[in-house]
This record gives C-alpha cells, structure tokens and sequence, in this order.
C-alpha cells in the first residue's frame, strides 16, 4: 500500500528500523526479564535525533513533523514497545508540552538538555485516585507562597519517573474551580520534597520504569508555570491529542511485527504434514490482521498530517475526535493482532522465548494508557453530538 | 583532501531473493533495495578521514539505474558532501570501471574507497579494474587505514590468509574496504534533512564516451536445488551404511 511518505520519511522509517534492531534487538529479552533499561537509552536515541523530531532546530530538533516522529515511533516499536514508551514519554509528553507552551525562557533552560539527552523528561497527571478522571479528580495541589508555589500530592503510573531529572507536573492551582483550576509546571527531580515512592511491577512494557511520585511540600519557581495559571487544561487536551496519536503509530508498530513473525512461522511450522499457513483457518487469521493493520495504518498517518496544520486541539476540535478515533481503532487493532499471534504460535507463542507473547503484554497496555478505550468512545461520541454531524 | 567513494545499489541482504520468470535474472517486485553492504563501510571510512583531516570532501558515485538516487542520498544522510549518480543499464564489471575511471578523471580524487565486492553478483572486480585502469596503487581488502602526516601515502592493513598485511600506498592511491575496517553509522535524523539539500548530480552512462558493451552475458540464473528432508538413523552401523551406499562420501 502507498502511504505517500516523502522520500526523507521512508529513509527515516528504514534507518529507525535498522538502528532499533541491530541497538535494541540483542537487548529486548533481557529488558523484558529484568525490568531493566540500558542507561544510554537517551542519549543514544538522541544521536539519531529521535528526541527531537518535531522540536524547533534552535533547541536541537530536526522539525520534521507529526507524521514523522510517529514513524519514528511506529518502528521503533516493531523492536521494544517499553523502551519506545519511555522514548514517546520523554520527547512527546515532556519535550512537546514545554515545546508547544512554556515561553521562551524556560524552553531555552530545559529543552536543549532534554532534546539532547542530557536530561530524563517525564509527565505527571494521573493520580492514585485520579485515572480517567484525571481533571475533576485531580487532587495535587500547587499554593503560591511568595514566590513559590509549593506542591502536595501524588502521581501515579508515571512513566520515566523512577530515571527522570525533570517532570511536567499537573496541579490544582484553584481547587474550587475544577478543570479550570489546574496548572502545569516544570518540577526538578532534586527540588527538596520530591520523591519516588516505588518502581511499579508490570505484566508487560517492562523495561519502561514506571514509577509512584510523591510531592511534599516541594517547592517549584514560579517562573516554572508551563502556560496560564489554572490555564493547564488547555495543555493537557492539545497535549493528549498529540500523545494519542503517537501511541497509536507505537501500535502499528507493535502489530505490525506481530504479524510478520505469524507470516514467517505459518510458512515454516508444519503439522498434519503441511504448512499450518495451508489451512484456511490460518489464513483467514492472517488476511484480517493485515486489513486490520493497514486500515489503523491509514487512518493514523492521516490523523497525523491532519494535527500537522490543525491550528489547535482539544475539546470541540476535529482533531480530537479523530485523534481519538485514530488510537481507539489502532490499540484495539493491535491488542487483536497480537493476540492472533500468540494463537498462530501455538504453545511457541505462548513461551517467552517467543517475541510475540512480549508484544501481546507490551502493547495491551496501549488501551489502558493515554485514555482508556471507553474513555477514547466517550470523546469520540461527545464530539459527533456535539456538533450533530460527523462531517468535518 | 577529496576522498570519492562509491554506493551500489543493491537488495537487502534480507530479502527473499527468488529467479524471475525468463531465468537469467532474480524476480525484483517486492525487493528492499540498500547500499551495499561493503560500500557503507567504504563510505564510513572516508567520513571518519574526512572529520580526521577536517578540510576533505567526500563525494559518493553510484553507477547504475535512476532509482540509486535513493541509494545516494542515504550517503549524503550519513554525511557525504555530494553525489554524482550516473545511469545506465545493464553494466556489467568491466563497464562500471571504465565509467568509474573517468568520475575519478573528472574529480581528481586523493583516495577512491569502495567496497571490497557487491554482495549481489560478488563479483569483486571493479575496484581492481578501476585502479589497474588507471594506473594507480591499490590496496584491497583493508581492515584498518591511516594517511600519512604529510597526506603523500596512506598506511593499509590488509587481512590475508593467516595474518596481516600491512603495505604503504603513494597517493592518490585505490582502497578496497573489507568487513572489519569499521562499522558504519546509521543515517540520523538530522543527517537525512540535510541530505536533501546536498547536491546529487546525474550523468548518462552514454555521454561519457566509454564502450559499455557487456563483456559477460548472464545465459541463466538457477536456485541452489532443494534440500531434501534428513532422516534419524537408528545406530552408527546404519550411518555408515548410509554415508557410504547412499550419500557416497566415505
């Protein structure tokens, strides 16, 4: 299928591909087996300028765009799923909130370091009681103090936090007034009152360090308000719309591996005296999650151009619906392809010396993460009643 | 210092190569096409003399269709300065080093670095060729390479059978880049959006004025016959028994 990429792009996605296979593929299982991530992930990556693809060159990035950085991640993906995670976390969440809201000053403080991979990025919104509801529930809270604002709560389920030198943090700056008394600041690891309570232990994306943060009475500059005060919504909805469509590339990826190892062993493994590729039951298998992948696929890439010119996201946008809409068909795409995998592998597919049982745990996670499949219908519903139509 | 270095056009090692239809050729639909293997290297290495001596151009010359462009420009992403793509069809050793011969006339190079064979016709001629063509030194299958202070020599370790080989070339001088000379780097991100704006030059094959009639004609291309399923054997006995009755090597 012609997916009309630029030559640059295709050279991106082959050269991505080649650098995550022959970097990460000796690598992946030990990851996998001990939670563990090569302490040069960073700045290796940002030797390829993975960190910074859609960054400004003045900060180091390469300004290639949306499409690209999603492709980047898509191949990535296709290798380690978790180290693309703490990648896309880093780059995505942390890099391109400050990129598209801090002002001038503290994008010139923070992103060199970070584009570069001198510094660890995270991001910081979910809470212990907090997920879904992550706006109305959000119970942090940031009180100005002179000139400070000094921060009390916790976050969970953060990714990179247990490695990171530096954190977006989101927290209730007007605890009366709902989403609309939510902040957005750039907290340092080191800052008195900032701790990781723990590494959390996962069933898959191992090799990603997700961790438990807590904040007591942890003083952050007032220069470090990321955007208005009680002005994060906004931050938070662009941002998402922009992270959902990078975890929904990171699916591709995923379910595109997984079908090219139930390919090969359908065409090598042998039972009843024939390939098990011969049987229709296989072969129907195979044909649905090419379809599948590729319709994802098309769908993703144009969501991804789409946010490229889009002027903004968030509620009430086209691109939220379809950013939404993007991630909901590409996680449930590929949770179901790798779960054929895992079937067409037999008891193999079942052993970890398989690969595909490892995307199948890594890439469940994407239903759960950056929304949850029923919270990516809700958007998608809200919107098309929003506006009474599906046009535009 | 000017360092020309060449970038064939080949398939992914990877890929699953199959005989087309008519039998003298391998079926191309569906082939990933790289730079050949050995050529990264030579490119690799021309870059690191390159950031070595500070002052150096490298110019990466491809030979063969119009679509080595894409070939090309993954050398300028690794960091050469500029390309020269010359196009023509059905080239064979002979032709490409006579075509080699008069980039490197019209260039004037100090070193021409190419890789020590194709990896798709391994045919390991054209960098010979082109030095005996030219009348220049050459130094094939290098595994590590130093130039001289004064930039009048360059000091090549060549992997020969048993040992090393270490010789030293007067420059301008040919090098051949076997397997261990160094690892290539990968085309980063911020080397592949500049290497859109790096120069890439054509040439027709036809203009340059050389014979190119093929000296080889390929009659027909085969695949290595199908191995045939093993059998577990019961006892030594009937292993000899089989590897001297049946499979005829004892």
């Amino acid at each position: 299928m012609n997916l009309e990429l630029s030559a640059e792009q295709l050279m991106l996605q082959d050269s991505a591909f080649k650098w995550a296979s022959e970097q990460w593929g000796p690598i992946v299982e030990k990851c996998d087996e001990e939670d563990w991530m090569p302490p040069d992930l960073f700045k290796q990556a940002a030797a390829m300028g993975f960190l910074g693809v859609s960054v400004e060159e003045r900060y180091g990035g390469s300004n290639a765009g949306l499409l690209a950085e999603g492709l980047v991640a898509e191949q990535l993906s296709r290798i380690s799923p978790a180290l693309t995670m703490s990648l896309i976390a880093h780059s995505n969440l942390c890099i391109g909130n400050i990129a598209n809201n801090a002002g001038d000053e503290l994008k010139d403080k923070y992103l060199p370091g970070l584009v570069s991979g001198q510094l660890i990025g995270a991001l910081g919104l979910t809470e212990p009681g907090a997920g879904s509801d992550a706006l109305y529930g959000m119970r942090t809270r940031a009180r100005k103090d002179g000139g400070v604002y000094v921060l009390n709560g916790s976050k969970m389920f953060i990714t990179n936090a247990p490695v990171c030198d530096l954190m977006l943090v989101y927290a209730k700056t007007d605890p009366e007034a709902g989403p609309r008394g939510i902040s957005a600041f750039i907290v340092e690891r080191n800052s008195p009152g900032f701790s990781v309570s723990r590494k959390i232990k996962k069933a898959g994306m191992r090799g990603s360090p997700t961790g438990e943060v807590v904040f007591e009475d942890c003083p952050v500059p007032e220069q470090n308000l990321v955007g208005q005060l009680n002005g994060g919504v906004a931050v938070v909805t662009r941002g998402l719309d922009v992270e959902r469509l990078m975890v929904a590339c990171m699916c591709l990826g995923a379910a595109h591996e997984a079908l090219e190892h139930s390919i090969r062993y359908s065409l090598e493994r042998k039972q009843f005296g024939k390939a098990i590729g011969e049987f229709q039951m296989i072969q129907a298998k195979l044909a649905d999650m090419y379809s599948q992948l590729q319709a994802a696929r098309a769908l993703t890439y144009t969501v991804c151009r789409q946010a490229e010119t889009a002027g903004r996201g968030g509620k009430g946008t086209a691109l939220t619906r379809d950013a939404a809409s993007a991630i909901l068909v590409a996680a449930e795409t590929a949770t179901r392809i790798t779960n054929h995998a895992v079937q067409i592998h037999g008891g193999y597919g079942y052993c970890l010396e398989y690969p595909v049982q490892r995307l199948w745990r890594d890439i469940k996670l994407m239903e759960i993460g950056a929304g949850t499949s029923e919270i990516r219908r809700m958007i998608i519903a809200r919107e098309l009643l929003r506006s009474g139509s599906c046009e535009g | 210092m000017k360092i020309l270095v060449t970038a064939k056009r080949v398939p992914d090692p990877e890929s699953t190569i199959k005989v087309n239809s008519s039998g003298d050729g391998i079926e191309e639909a569906g082939i990933k096409w790289v730079v050949n293997p050995f050529d990264e290297i030579a490119i690799e290495e021309a870059l690191r003399v390159k950031e070595a001596q500070g002052d150096a151009e490298v110019v990466v010359v491809s030979i063969g269709p119009s679509e080595a462009q894409e070939q090309l420009r993954t050398g300028l992403a690794m960091g050469a300065d500029r390309a020269i793509l010359v196009t023509g069809e059905n080239l064979d050793t002979s032709a490409v080093a006579k075509i080699l011969v008069k980039i490197v006339e019209k260039e004037s190079p100090d070193i021409v670095i190419t890789g020590k064979q194709a990896i798709d016709d391994d045919s390991n001629e054209v960098g010979q060729m082109t030095a005996q063509l030219l009348g220049w030194p050459q130094a094939t299958f290098i595994s590590e390479l130093k130039i001289a202070d004064d930039k009048s020599s360059a000091e090549c370790t060549r992997e020969v059978d048993g040992g090393m080989e270490t010789i030293s070339v007067p420059l301008p001088a040919l090098i051949t880049a076997d397997l261990r000379l160094n690892e290539p780097r990968y085309a980063s991100l911020p080397g592949i959006m500049k290497a859109r704006k790096k120069p890439l030059e054509q040439i027709e094959a036809a203009s340059l004025g050389v014979d190119t009639t093929p000296k080889i004609v390929i009659k027909s291309m085969a695949p290595p016959p199908a191995r045939e399923a093993g059998r577990i054997v019961e006892s030594v006995d009937e292993l000899v028994t089989a590897l001297q009755s049946e499979a005829k090597v004892l």
